[in-house]
């Protein structure tokens, strides 16, 4: 088990939500998308460019930037 | 992704030749016909001129010149809309809008503006943060709609044909008109990023842009949906513009003080201004009369160089390039005209979308300014520079 | 991808002439982005609203006619949204419409392929109206992804009649308006199964409607806009 931020999470590592510690508006976007504690996500792929990382969320492919998934931490299971 | 853009364009510059080609040809042919009526029924001289040379010659250059891009680009784009393309160019461009202040979804607003800026200012809706979605109206412009569009495939095609005769021509030009996207893109980015540090202060809020799968699209729907949506609401829009404007044209380069059109007063008072910014009186005189609908620009243009008050025909680009060429272009005046169609200042309707979705004059107004203002910095720095 | 009659606010004006004796019952398309809704509503009532596969296409409410048997109907399809605690414009007019513009029922399209999340505004739209139907679209994609949904079982689980389209296939749809004629003339009723909170914010809640005299629907919405 290690815990780690979700910007550190290497490409198609699943890992599970273990805390969102971001700003209201983004906490409250991300919860309706059904990020919430314990949610298995995966990055799947990266930009052209590096920044905005897509993530597998409940079956659907959302991108995020680094900037905003640095104050998400997630769980690995090894 | 660039590439991709090319492609189409290039699609859209060599399978537009041929419809052109076939209206032009069909409008001759009816010209003709009228001709034959007009004199048939005794009408006098001046009348002919005002309806055949005015009205029908302009409407018919608009059609055959303006139609076959737009009809042949947008089904073309609408594919890959329907692909699930335009999220992933957001996704890849979003780093440098994030640098510029901005939010990726601006990428979004911009594909909407080829379509129509007004459409685009509409489309910034999706965006959270006022601020941003702010930038995106106001940037929107930078993206060319389709009444700049195919003015600039023209002006470009131009250019081409009048130093190449082969069969990279429309290579070429698609090469050039991407060129002027990526520039406009580029505008886009340094003008958000200016405004950011400026009147529009704060950091880029969060991104978070869903990536729909890539699904098949229906493209027997898709053409069906663009020839009677857009194609048909072009060129009722175009018969709408484009038969007074061919009127008050001619009157204006037919009507003579002193032995001079009004035309060429217009033009010769307009000179000195032209001049500082590397473009000549007339080309002024044609993108001011072309406020209403940027399609005219290039038929007022011909007109005033023709001074007959007639229109050439369009059975040939390199044609129309002597003309230009006669005229005192060089290869630095077509780049100017086109720098200053991408930089030309919305049109009515946009404006009016940017106050409805605002809910101020003032973003209206500078919606205005902001690019009459990068236009002449930008073709002032740019002459000083040769 | 605009410059049409739609794009030029024609449709807008146009239907603010609709008239009320026009149509027998309204009918809101709500849903997530990017799940069909424009689709779903252009082959009901005949029009061609600009559907593009990216969420955010549609911006603005549009509204429709469609007749099935003997009653006319009012459709409207409203810009996607993934909650009703609206965050942009183009969701607060979604939550708006939903949340007063009172059509006498609402279908919620949701994606079958994530079937999951859009869950989440279907419980959201449960707790302010009653009147739901659940149309689980894009079933095509989600049986190439080997998806199968068990519809009985959704329908018991949500209590709302849940229905299964592929909307670019227009006969997958007559059941979609079979189930709208049927709910809107009481042959079906919907009985949404609402979340039910711990007793303690439901105490919470109920005296709260009672001091504050306000139905229970806006003291929900206002917390959303706390929780916020």
């Amino acid at each position: 088990m290690k815990i780690l931020t979700l910007d550190k999470l290497p490409l198609n590592i699943t890992a599970k939500i273990y805390s969102l510690n971001c700003d209201d508006i983004l906490r409250r976007r991300l919860l309706d998308l059904g990020l919430i504690d314990g949610t298995k996500i995966t990055p799947i792929f990266n930009s052209p460019f590096g920044d905005p990382i897509a993530y597998k969320i409940r079956s659907s492919t959302i991108a995020l930037r680094k900037d905003d998934v640095k104050n998400i931490t997630c769980i690995i299971t090894l | 992704m660039f590439c991709f853009l090319g492609l189409i364009f290039w699609l859209t510059i060599t399978g537009a030749n041929y419809p052109s080609k076939m209206l032009s040809n069909l409008f001759s042919c009816i010209e003709i016909e009228l001709l034959k009526l007009f004199n048939f029924l005794n009408s006098p001289e001046w009348l002919t001129g005002l309806f055949i040379d005015g009205a029908f010659k302009t409407l018919a250059w608009i059609v055959a010149v303006m139609l076959p891009p737009m009809a042949i680009f947008f089904p073309l784009f609408t594919i890959l809309e329907d692909l699930g393309y335009l999220p992933r160019i957001a996704f890849n461009l979003d780093k440098y809008f994030k640098k510029a202040g901005c939010s990726g979804k601006q990428s979004l607003t911009m594909c909407m503006g080829f379509g129509c800026n007004a459409a685009g200012v509409t489309g910034a809706r999706i965006i959270d943060s006022p601020r941003e979605k702010l930038l995106s109206i106001l940037t929107n412009t930078f993206v060319p709609c389709n009444g700049k569009f195919p003015f600039l495939i023209c002006i470009a095609s131009i250019l081409i044909s009048s130093f190449f005769t082969n069969s990279f021509t429309s290579v070429l030009s698609a090469l050039i008109v991407l060129c002027l996207i990526i520039f406009g893109i580029f505008m886009t980015l340094i003008i958000s990023r200016i405004l950011s540090k400026t009147i529009l202060k704060g950091a880029p809020s969060s991104f978070i842009l869903e990536l729909p799968p890539y699904r098949k699209p229906q493209i027997s729907k898709i053409i069906v949906r663009s020839i009677f949506d857009r194609t048909l609401f072009v060129l009722g829009r175009a018969i709408l513009v484009a038969v007074p404007a061919g009127i008050v044209i001619w009157l204006f380069s037919n009507i003579s003080i002193n032995g001079l059109s009004i035309l060429s007063y217009i033009a010769n008072f307009l000179n000195p201004f032209a001049k500082l910014i590397g473009l000549d009186g007339y080309i002024l005189t044609a993108f001011i009369l072309g406020i209403p609908a940027n399609e005219i620009v290039l038929p007022i243009l011909l007109m005033g160089y023709m001074n007959a008050g007639t229109l050439v025909g369009l059975e040939d680009y390199s044609t129309i390039g002597t003309i230009l060429f006669q005229n005192g272009w060089t290869v630095i005046t077509f780049i100017n005209v086109m720098i200053f169609s991408l930089l030309h200042f919305p049109c009515a309707t946009t404006i009016l979308t940017i106050k409805k979705e605002t809910n101020s004059w003032k973003w209206a107004l500078l919606s205005f300014t902001l690019p009459t203002i990068c236009r002449y910095f930008n073709l002032l720095s740019y002459k000083f520079l040769l | 991808m605009g410059f049409t009659n739609s794009t030029t606010d024609f449709i807008e004006y146009k239907n603010s002439f609709v008239k009320k004796n026009e149509y027998d019952f309204t009918i809101a398309l709500a849903g997530n982005p990017n799940v069909g809704k424009s689709t779903v509503f252009n082959t009901l009532t005949g029009m061609h609203q600009h559907t593009g596969n990216w969420p955010g296409k549609t911006v603005s409410t549009a509204s429709g006619f469609c007749k099935y048997k003997d009653k006319n109907f009012l459709l409207v399809d409203i810009p996607g949204t993934y909650s009703l605690m609206s965050n942009s414009e183009e969701e607060e007019i979604a939550r708006d419409y939903i949340c007063f513009g009172n059509p006498t029922l609402t279908v919620v399209v949701v994606d079958a392929t994530c079937l999951e999340r859009n869950l989440n505004l279907v419980y959201q739209i449960f707790e302010i109206t009653k009147n739901v139907i659940v149309c689980v679209n894009l079933l095509d994609e989600a049986e190439k992804k080997g998806i199968k949904i068990n519809f009985k079982q959704l329908s018991e689980e949500l209590g709302v009649p849940v229905v299964g389209t592929t909307a670019s296939k227009p006969k997958t749809l007559k059941k979609l308006l079979d189930t709208i004629y049927n709910v809107c003339t009481g042959s079906i009723t919907s009985n949404p199964k609402k979340v039910i909170y711990s007793s303690v914010i439901e105490n919470c809640l109920d005296s709260l409607e009672e001091k504050l005299n306000y139905s229970r629907l806006f003291i929900k919405m206002d917390l959303f806009k706390i929780n916020r």
